[in-house]
């Protein structure tokens, strides 16, 4: 990494505390995925990508910068990436995931907020992620409180643009959504000195389809038994998606699927097939945020889906439609997909039980563990609506609230293999 | 024979069994080494049982620090130690309320006495044994007596805070302020039966109901959860301490 230390000091990282960062996220790295068995040599190039998050993929962030395009930041599944790409910008899911950041949020935010805005806002002040300094601009969304009212308190620190999503999903909420969407086309124009074409659009559209069907073809051939991947290793996947170029992310994708493809022709998997396949539903896991992963994948159980941001709400179906030609007809075939997406913020949202009940089903799974950000309260309230349904249907449901911290790691243990003790 | 170790995070208990009875057990403090705690607690119960180490075919640990216990042939959660424990001792037991130095749990049992779900205390010391432990030396009452002590109260003091470090400070402003010790106790003992009796109504309390962990001993805890909950907890014929060690002696009889 001693090549970028330049890089680094210019774009004005804290280069103490940054080294102290990877030096700790190396060590994570190595205890949390390197010490699994049988992985698919496709993993190599994901291995390599986290090997080079700070490094490679920030020059060609800066390469890409001094050629004149636009970086920007976003947080969130609800903010299209075919808008940003096709103003020639590149769009990265900003890092949120570790306890490391958390002190240098809580000098100016409320202990008694989530993680993942703590974890992102403490990335800025402390000057400890490369991507928050290569970003041009940021693009937040008031999809919950804390977001929404974090998002201004960043702004002094770094110009952040706040897109509307509605709580609702109906006509005159589409119509708002729809609304927001042309205003940040309008923005992505005009900081990017461009105007977007149908036809670029429309490629964009298209690539971003095509990053989605790759996720999705990954996460059908999770349904198999036996799996063959790790749960570890697919989620690690899917957190990639959020800053990888696009392009090179998908064809990765699809070459690994099809050496899993033929693994499972050949009834290969990474584990035995008696093991108990977990579904995992609820809040996003930002990098490096693999606590449950690996507490479930090291307790003899593995994890075959993730019904959440970093998981099926990022590529959920339908795509965005791709037959629309026109700029007007674009916006809305993406305002519709986007405002698709399951997520708690909204009321009602019981398309997302029933969604949890199928994946369930779909992925053979023994068992929910119901994940939950301490503080994340609408995931965290609508807990009780998917336990009464899941009851229902008899599906063993187990409830993890949590923060990115190592104290509670014994309990959760002691839950989780309880869990799997109640449901064998 | 058989034996099951239970390292608790203050407290590590063993128990031997001989033809499926309880032949010896043990009770002692876990201190810094759960590791050493658990073989000198194994020690004690197989020479309270009268029997010799190589007598005991199989040893399952169980407890938080279950995995640092290198003799075990086998781990298992005290979840499931505590139902097999409750079961064994009364089989019409349904739920199971465990309060330990670290957790509370309430568990629920089948007929057959598997578990079918659980509940735990989120990562808080509110409402364990270790919260009782400060408080009795906040009070400087010894925290065996608090029991007897708490059941001559009768004005129980309101304490509004759940959380230990905060309800610490509760406990000295109404001791500045001239509150009796037994109605603190009395006062403190509510609160952590309001506290896991919500977790216990929120999974669904069936009856019977068992209460078992070394707070169990209490009967100043015991008396305000039979008050709260309005139900009266099955007799248990042995120490409530001792259950997730025979749990997990059971475990490894079936092993």
């Amino acid at each position: 990494m001693a090549e970028y230390t330049k890089m680094w000091e210019d774009i004005g990282l804290d280069l103490k505390r940054h080294d102290t960062l990877l030096e700790a996220l190396g060590k994570i790295y190595g205890d949390v995925y390197m010490t699994q068995t049988n992985r698919p040599k496709g993993m190599e190039y994901f291995d390599f990508v986290v090997s080079e998050v700070h490094g490679l993929r920030i020059k060609e962030l800066m390469e890409h910068k001094e050629k004149g395009g636009k970086v920007v930041g976003t947080f969130c599944v609800y903010v299209p990436d075919e808008i940003i790409t096709a103003a020639g910008g590149i769009s990265v899911g900003l890092c949120g995931g570790a306890q490391f950041s958390i002190p240098d949020a809580e000098t100016i935010l409320p202990t008694n907020l989530c993680p993942l805005i703590k974890s992102a806002v403490g990335f800025k002040l402390g000057k400890i992620c490369p991507y928050f300094e290569a970003a041009d601009f940021l693009a937040g969304e008031t999809t919950c409180d804390g977001k929404k009212k974090a998002w201004e308190i960043l702004d002094n620190y770094i110009p952040t643009y706040i897109m509307e999503v509605p709580q609702k999903k109906d006509a005159i909420d589409r119509e708002l959504y729809l609304k927001e969407i042309k205003a940040f086309k309008e923005k992505m124009e005009k900081e990017a000195g461009v105007t977007i074409t149908p036809e670029v659009l429309g490629e964009k559209i298209k690539l971003m389809n095509a990053r989605r069907k790759a996720l999705e073809r990954l996460y059908e051939l999770r349904k198999s038994s036996p799996l063959p991947i790790s749960g570890k290793d697919a989620c690690l996947i899917s957190q990639i998606a959020f800053y990888d170029d696009p392009v090179r992310f998908t064809s990765k994708v699809n070459e690994l699927c099809d050496e899993l493809e033929k693994r499972v022709k050949n009834g290969k998997g990474v584990i035995e097939p008696t093991a108990p396949r977990i579904l995992v539903s609820g809040c996003p896991m930002a990098v490096p945020n693999w606590k449950l992963h690996h507490i479930v994948e090291t307790s003899g159980a593995t994890i075959v889906c993730e019904e959440t941001c970093t998981g099926t709400r990022y590529f959920d179906t339908p795509v965005v439609d791709e037959t629309p030609t026109d700029i007007d007809g674009q916006l809305k075939a993406i305002a519709d997909r986007y405002l698709n997406i399951k997520c708690s913020c909204f009321t009602p949202n019981d398309d997302r039980i029933d969604q949890i009940i199928q994946f369930a089903k779909d992925y053979h799974a023994d068992g929910v563990i119901y994940y939950t950000l301490q503080f994340c309260l609408t995931y965290n309230v609508e807990y009780e609506k998917v336990k009464r349904a899941l009851d229902k249907e008899g599906i063993p449901l187990l409830k993890i609230e949590t923060d990115y911290s190592e104290e509670d790691t014994g309990q959760l243990k002691t839950r989780i293999e309880g869990f799997l003790e109640r449901i064998s | 024979m058989f034996a099951g170790i239970d390292v608790g995070s203050l407290v590590t208990k063993a128990v031997v069994l001989r033809d499926g009875k309880v032949a010896g057990y043990s009770i002692i403090s876990s201190r810094t080494n759960p590791r050493k705690a658990g073989e000198q607690a194994l020690e004690k119960a197989i020479t309270n049982a009268n029997c010799k180490r190589e007598d005991i075919k199989c040893i399952v640990a169980t407890g938080y620090g279950r995995s640092s216990f290198s003799f075990a042939d086998k781990t298992v959660t005290e979840l499931t130690c505590h139902a097999t424990g409750a079961h064994y001792l009364n089989t019409e037991i349904r739920t199971v309320i465990d309060i330990g130095g670290q957790d509370s749990k309430v568990i629920k049992l089948d007929e057959s006495g598997k578990m079918s779900d659980f509940a735990m205390n989120d990562k808080c010391a509110a409402g364990t044994g270790r919260f009782l432990e400060v408080m009795a030396q906040a009070l400087e009452v010894g925290l065996d007596s608090m029991g007897e002590f708490s059941l001559k109260s009768d004005k129980p003091c309101s304490l509004s805070s759940i959380c230990t470090v905060f309800a610490e400070t509760e406990v000295i402003s109404l001791i500045a302020s001239g509150a009796k010790k037994k109605d603190i106790v009395a006062g403190l003992h509510m609160s952590i039966a309001r506290r896991v009796g919500s977790m216990a109504k929120g999974l669904g309390l069936q009856k019977e109901i068992a209460f078992t962990g070394g707070v169990a001993k209490n009967s100043g805890v015991r008396s305000a959860f039979e008050e709260f909950l309005s139900v009266k907890f099955a007799p248990i014929s042995e120490d409530p301490q001792i259950i997730g060690a025979l749990g997990a002696a059971l475990v490894a009889s079936k092993f």
